[in-house]
């Protein structure tokens, strides 16, 4: 697909999201959802900003599609409910 | 007595500079950006005074840099402010990093350049190098003869760098001391007929929590080429605009300075070339030898970016030599800009006239009548025996050196 | 947003970014915009923030966002803010979200001039302490003995000879009504400062310790842990200044020694290992003693 140019190189807001980061991971964030006590600091200490609550299943959860496996949201868990496994494709 | 003229009537005894302040007033920017040096440092006072006695309700901002000067404007234009700044020589030197992104962002910030040499050495004093050396920034670029048109072609500015179709900022280039700092009889822009010449600015893209678009994004390979081609296709549509505007102008305000070239007794044997305030010298230099039988005119190039070539072309295959006179040089190819490109645009035309050139009035040495007389004669000389030297520094006391 | 279910942070720097996994600056850039509420006009001069969310077309941004280039930031929203003035709009407010390289030293002289001029604009730098986009050279805020690419530690070299620019007390010194210091090693912190600033009338500046796990070279999910200890050691203090007046500083109750802080990263461990490196460690224990006692932070 061509990408049209735009007069100044101007673009819309949020269009990085075509670009699928889960990519670049090696390590998976896999939660113990029995662990979590729903703190948040997942969602807040990740720097892609995709750990988000579900309130239909009440679980905190990446979105995989970008998570690049930094493992910070592992790190930070106060229950050490994350554990980070190695990705298999 | 003398009869006074409609015209006349309206005419008031200014310094070029105010001519230029009175102008960016009627065409009511947002937001102006000042930073003093000679010889500009009197188009901002005066634009201050406005302000602050009331009668210009800008935004006027004392920055601390021309480099920041420029840069504010960018963020200003960005916002979707219509913008102003003037600056001159090392000024321009510096702002050179903005000049190019501003163009590449396409914002239509009109900028007045009191044009004044470069150092070193230091000289404060007139000519083309400084807005000549920025001349691939991506800037419209005219170039005035006199007061009247260096504050008249402010409100074209604005007329062609806001169109859609342009977008494109804009130098208008203005001889420094010569015109800035000299008081010529001037009717003033007009305040209701610029409000009829000149529509409010309406940007196509602008910082807006609204509708949050990004200015200025990363580019690789794969799309930088595009984003300068567009460029490109701007300043073709950049060209018409600019005649529009000037056959617009000519019909609301009544007066004429040109469009992209402008013509007098053009048709003749030899074409003198040139651009800003010498014109008017060449003028009178044009009135005298044709008394005397001499069948010589001048090609008046007003808009420089974008090039006029096919303008050019047209006005030169009546000559039979061109001589072009240039106030700034190419060092390493002792050659002017304006006689470079005009070369260039004839080479792969039928037309094979002899094409001169001359450097003068470097670092403000003064241009008199008997040096115009001189390269006319030199050029006749040319058209009779042909090119022996093809540019040449006219002025050169080679016993200093 | 905090530590709430039910309350999601949509982080208005959208996914997709390019940042490295564990980017000290995209957490930053996402907690300072939670801070910075939604009318807002960002600039960012040229840096590694820059280049990894606007590769175009793809814009992480979900506010205006401007970049021109790397030494203008604080000009171009200058002018930003002068241009809303005077089109009539008085509620949207102007912030700089920038890195140390173009705070501290490129862009040092527009931002002197922006808060002499006392435009309200709020001034954020994303400290990481050194040019990273370029390749980890050293910037006026890297501090003593980081080794960087044009800093290395060597045979004579025990990494950068000097300490960081006291960029907070320089605001100060300018007039800033609200000046603070921050780490993302504190999100709370970040947000509740950006927010304080932005709501101040005039210019202010906060700074966030934002360490960078490919310059300072420590495993990615360290990014806050490592922020936190610059903290807990004394070498990043957190203050608040407000009209000139230091008002707030954040308390360190078991203070640690440096070396915690140093041998977690890679770019000092050339003081572990040469005997020179003793006189260095104990010259930045002594930095540390000092902000202590200059903010009182015990």
């Amino acid at each position: 697909m061509t990408i049209k140019a735009t007069v100044g190189a101007t673009c819309e807001p949020g269009t990085s999201r075509r670009n699928k980061t889960g990519a670049w991971r090696t390590f998976r964030p896999v939660y113990d959802h029995e662990k979590c006590v729903r703190c948040g600091m997942c969602e807040i200490y990740c720097p892609e900003g995709i750990i988000h609550y579900n309130e239909e299943k009440d679980i905190f959860e990446p979105d995989y599609e970008y998570c690049k496996g930094c493992g910070l949201c592992a790190r930070e868990c106060p229950k050490n409910a994350i554990e980070m496994v190695l990705e298999v494709r | 007595m003398m009869h006074k003229s409609p015209e006349m009537e309206r005419m008031s005894v200014v310094e070029g500079s105010y001519a230029v302040a009175h102008a960016v007033k009627t065409c009511r920017p947002d937001v102006i950006s000042a930073y003093p040096i000679t010889p500009q440092t009197h188009i901002v006072e005066y634009l201050s005074q406005f302000v602050a006695d009331g009668e210009l309700n800008s935004e006027y901002i004392n920055v601390e840099s021309e480099f920041s000067a420029l840069s504010a404007l960018v963020g200003a234009s960005a916002a979707g402010a219509r913008t102003y700044s003037a600056t001159t020589s090392q000024g321009l030197a510096l702002m050179n990093e903005v000049l190019f992104n501003a163009s590449g962002m396409r914002l239509p910030i009109v900028m007045t350049i009191v044009n004044r040499s470069l150092s070193a050495p230091i000289n404060i004093w007139n000519d083309h190098q400084d807005s000549i050396s920025a001349r691939d920034a991506g800037w419209i670029q005219l170039y005035v003869e006199d007061a009247q048109e260096a504050g008249d072609a402010i409100a074209q500015a604005y007329w062609v760098a806001e169109n859609h179709d342009v977008l494109l900022p804009t130098m208008v280039c203005m001889d420094g001391f010569i015109l800035s700092h000299t008081y010529e009889p001037v009717v003033l822009l007009e305040e209701e007929k610029t409000r009829e010449f000149l529509p409010p600015y309406e940007p196509l893209h602008k910082l807006d929590p609204a509708n949050p678009k990004a200015f200025g994004m990363f580019m690789g390979p794969e799309m930088y080429t595009e984003f300068r081609y567009m460029q490109e296709l701007a300043m073709d549509a950049a060209l018409p605009k600019i005649k529009e505007a000037a056959a617009l102008f000519k019909k609301i305000y009544g007066r004429w300075r040109g469009d992209v070239v402008d013509e007098y007794h053009a048709d003749a044997d030899v074409l003198l070339i040139a651009m800003g305030s010498v014109v008017g010298t060449i003028k009178d230099v044009i009135d005298e030898l044709r008394e005397e039988g001499v069948s010589v005119g001048l090609l008046k190039v007003r808009a420089f970016r974008p090039f006029p070539k096919q303008e050019i072309r047209e006005a030169i295959k009546r000559a039979k030599v061109v001589a072009v006179l240039d106030k700034d040089v190419s060092i390493g190819t002792r050659e002017g800009a304006l006689f470079s490109e005009i070369k260039a645009a004839l080479y792969n035309t039928p037309t094979r006239v002899p094409v001169v050139g001359y450097i003068l009035g470097l670092g403000g040495r003064d241009i008199p009548a008997a040096r115009i007389r001189q390269i006319v004669a030199d050029a006749e000389r040319v058209m009779e025996e042909g090119i022996k030297q093809e540019s040449t520094y006219i002025d050169v006391n080679e016993e200093a050196i | 947003m905090m530590a709430r279910k039910g309350t999601p942070l949509i982080s208005k720097l959208a996914p997709g970014h390019r940042g490295c996994a564990g980017c000290g600056a995209a957490l930053a850039a996402k907690l300072v915009l939670e801070g910075a509420g939604d009318d807002i006009i960002v600039c960012s001069p040229t840096g590694c923030l820059e280049v990894f969310t606007t590769p175009f077309p793809d814009n992480a941004w979900q506010v205006p966002w401007i970049h021109s280039l790397f030494e203008n930031a604080a000009a171009v929203a200058s002018g930003i803010e002068r241009a809303l003035r005077a089109m009539g709009n008085d509620h949207t407010k102007v912030m700089v979200i920038a890195g140390d390289g173009s705070t501290f030293d490129i862009g040092f002289g527009a931002i002197s001039g922006m808060w002499e001029r006392g435009h309200d604009v709020t001034y954020v730098c994303y400290d990481n302490e050194a040019y990273m986009n370029t390749g980890i050279q050293r910037s006026g805020s890297t501090p003593l003995c980081a080794a960087t690419t044009t800093s290395p530690a060597g045979r004579v070299s025990l990494g950068k000879p000097q300490n960081k620019k006291n960029m907070p007390e320089i605001a100060v010194a300018h007039g800033c009504p609200y000046v603070a210091t921050t780490s993302i090693g504190y999100p709370k912190d970040v947000i509740t400062k950006v927010r304080k600033a932005v709501h101040t009338e005039g210019p202010t500046y906060v700074q966030v310790h934002s360490p960078c796990c490919t310059g300072w070279y420590y495993d990615p999910s360290l990014t806050a842990e490592i922020a936190r200890l610059a903290v807990e050691t004394g070498l990043y203090p957190l203050v608040e200044f407000e009209n000139g007046v230091l008002t707030n500083v954040r308390k360190i109750h078991k203070r640690k020694p440096v070396e915690e802080y140093l041998k977690a990263q890679g770019r000092f461990k050339h003081l572990f290992k040469k005997e020179e490196g003793k006189e260095a460690l104990r010259r930045i224990q002594q930095i540390a003693d000092d902000n202590v006692k200059r903010y009182a932070l015990e």
